[in-house]
Formats: C-alpha cells, sequence, structure tokens
C-alpha cells in the first residue's frame, strides 16, 4: 500500500536547514492562540486545522465568524483565498502520478496540499524515483500536517500567556519563510518572472480588486512568465 | 460543539478541499511534459507570490497591528540573514519573530 521506507523518507524530509517546522509551528500556535480567543472549544480547534490545514482559510474563516457572515459566504471567502490550491495541486501531481498505485491515494493526500509541503516536494522531487514519490509525499505530508495540529493545540493551551507583541512576531514567520523558499526557488528564468511579477501584479491588482487581486495578478503574472520562458527556448 | 462553529468549520473544510480535488482531477489528465503543465507551474509560484506580498503589503489580522515601517525592516534584514548564511531557511524565520516584536515596539 505505502512503501514504509519513502514515507518515513518523507516523513523526516521536515527536519534539516529548510525545515518548515519552525515557520509552520509558530504560525498555527498563533492560530490556536486566536480560535481559542474566538471562542472555539480545543476540539473545535484540533478539529478545525486537522480539516482544514490551510491557514489563509482558517483566517477568513475568523473574520467571517467575527462579522457574523452566513455559511454561504463563509464558503465563498474560503474558496477564493484558497483557490490557489488548484494551480499548486495541478503543478505537482503530475509528477507523482504513476499506473502502480490506486486513485485513492492521490484523493486522499491532496489535503496535505499547503505551501511548505509544495514547496518541499518540488525542491526534492528530481530525487525520488516517480513510483515512490507519492509515498514520499504522504510521509511529508502527515509530518507537516502533524506540526499543524500540534502546534494549535500549543497555541490554544498557552493563549493566555501569549502578549500581542509576541503575537505579532509569530505572524511575521511564516510569510518570511515563505519568501526566502521562493527566492530559493526561483532557478529558471519562467519561475524567477513568475515570482517577481506575482509580487508586483499581485499589489497592483490590490488597487482594483483586494479581494480577486491574488488570483488575477497570479493568473496575470504567470501567464506573462510562462510565455517569455516558452520565447526564450525557441 | 457549537453547532454554528462545527458548521462553519465544516464548509470551510469543503471549500478548501475542492480546489485540491479538482487540483487532482484535472492532474490525471496532464502530462508533466506537457506546456500546459508548465503553465500551471508558473501560475502556482505567481499566484503564491502574490499571496506573499499581500500577506506582507496589505495584511489582515494580527500582522495589520505592525506598520509598514517594521515590517518592511524585518523583511529587509532577514534577506540579508538569508543570504548571508548561505541560503539557510531557519536563521531568518527564526530571527523574524524577535526582529518584528522589537522593532514594533520601537518605532
Amino acid at each position: 500500500m505505502i512503501n514504509r521506507k519513502y514515507f518515513f523518507k518523507g516523513f523526516t524530509s521536515v527536519k534539516g536547514v529548510n525545515s518548515p517546522a519552525l515557520a509552520l509551528g509558530c504560525s498555527f500556535i498563533a492560530i490556536g492562540a486566536m480560535l481559542k480567543n474566538l471562542g472555539f472549544t480545543i476540539q473545535e480547534s484540533i478539529f478545525s486545522t486537522f480539516l482544514t490545514y490551510a491557514l489563509p482559510g482558517s483566517l477568513v474563516m475568523a473574520d467571517s465568524l467575527l462579522v457574523g457572515a452566513s455559511l454561504l459566504n463563509i464558503f465563498l471567502a474560503v474558496w477564493l483565498v484558497n483557490a490557489r490550491l488548484y494551480p499548486m495541486t495541478v503543478s505537482l501531481f503530475p509528477l507523482m502520478m504513476d499506473k502502480s498505485h490506486s486513485r485513492w491515494k492521490y484523493y486522499l493526500s491532496c489535503h496535505f496540499i499547503a505551501v511548505s509541503a509544495w514547496l518541499i516536494m518540488k525542491d526534492n522531487y528530481k530525487t525520488i524515483e516517480k513510483k515512490y514519490r507519492i509515498d514520499f509525499w504522504i510521509g511529508l505530508g502527515c509530518a507537516t500536517w502533524s506540526i499543524a495540529i500540534a502546534a494549535t493545540v500549543l497555541g490554544f493551551l498557552a493563549s493566555d500567556h501569549l502578549n500581542k507583541d509576541i503575537i505579532i512576531g509569530l505572524a511575521i514567520v511564516n510569510p518570511i519563510y515563505f519568501m526566502c523558499m521562493m527566492i530559493g526557488a526561483m532557478k529558471t528564468l519562467e519561475i524567477t518572472l513568475a515570482v517577481i511579477l506575482g509580487v508586483v501584479f499581485g499589489f497592483l491588482f490590490y488597487f482594483v480588486s483586494p479581494e480577486w487581486s491574488i488570483l488575477f495578478g497570479g493568473f496575470s503574472a504567470g501567464t506573462v512568465a510562462f510565455f517569455i520562458g516558452e520565447l526564450n527556448v525557441k | 460543539m457549537s453547532n454554528s462553529i462545527l458548521l462553519a468549520i465544516l464548509v470551510t473544510s469543503f471549500a478548501t478541499y475542492l480546489s485540491r480535488f479538482l487540483g487532482v482531477l484535472s492532474s490525471e489528465k496532464i502530462k508533466e511534459t506537457s506546456k500546459i503543465f508548465r503553465w500551471f507551474n508558473c501560475l502556482a509560484y505567481s499566484t503564491l507570490a502574490a499571496l506573499i506580498a499581500r500577506i506582507m503589503i496589505f495584511p489582515v489580522g494580527t500582522l495589520s497591528e505592525a506598520d509598514y515601517l517594521s515590517r518592511a525592516t524585518v523583511v529587509i534584514i532577514s534577506l540579508f540573514i538569508f543570504f548571508i548564511t548561505k541560503r539557510n531557511l531557519v536563521y531568518p524565520t527564526a530571527l523574524s519573530a524577535f526582529l518584528l516584536a522589537i522593532i514594533n515596539n520601537i518605532f
């Protein structure tokens, strides 16, 4: 079913200098504390990270609950902010699909698609034989998912001892980690342009529509980067 | 568990899983050597870059309580640390939390 060797290789890949454990842990500690302040019980907080496992989505849910938004509003707001998971999945899963595996592995393990695990897998997939990539991915996903759940519990329990400065400090750790990882991923012209234009277009589109700026900015920047990359190849 | 929170969690999870599920469904028909795969690869990186820029420049929630100057200073120092430590990710991420907490108090 799952190759143990590659599962553990994936699971332990969160150690080392590129470890997402710290960044992931800090941000979910902040989420745990925030959920407690919103009136969630510890079970509800665990359930939320267990089932959602996507930071911006949890933040949007929290904001929506605060203003008393309807379930349909919550659905649309979360779907919009997490729509980035679609191109992330499409740009990763074809690299891991192999006929020797059952499809349920892909449909279950796509739950682990989140920026940290995605960036690590993109960085490592070439070193793993295609047949075993999904097992490595499941191991990696289980590790990052467990860190997120454990950190949510920790944040919930420690919330009374976390002052405002600590919470603000924790909130910047994850974006700084992602920023450094993205710079590390800028190895080809296409990707370098995609990242730089993503920042510029995302910023500019914010003045047109804050809600759609990530999707519009990302879509236009990625498309321009792709075409420039294609022209360069020719 | 209260019903409204439970329903909000379930709706949030469903909205999140939907993009992941549709991504796998599309992946079944996309070859890793195809142009459409390369296009999606660019879209994924650019969307993430736009998301990170949004979080840093126009944050919502806790991070919005730190002003622009504090956030920009932390970004510049973190990048500097990232490059001088030969692209080590742990040092800039760990230090960024302390830096922001300290700088935010100074400005």
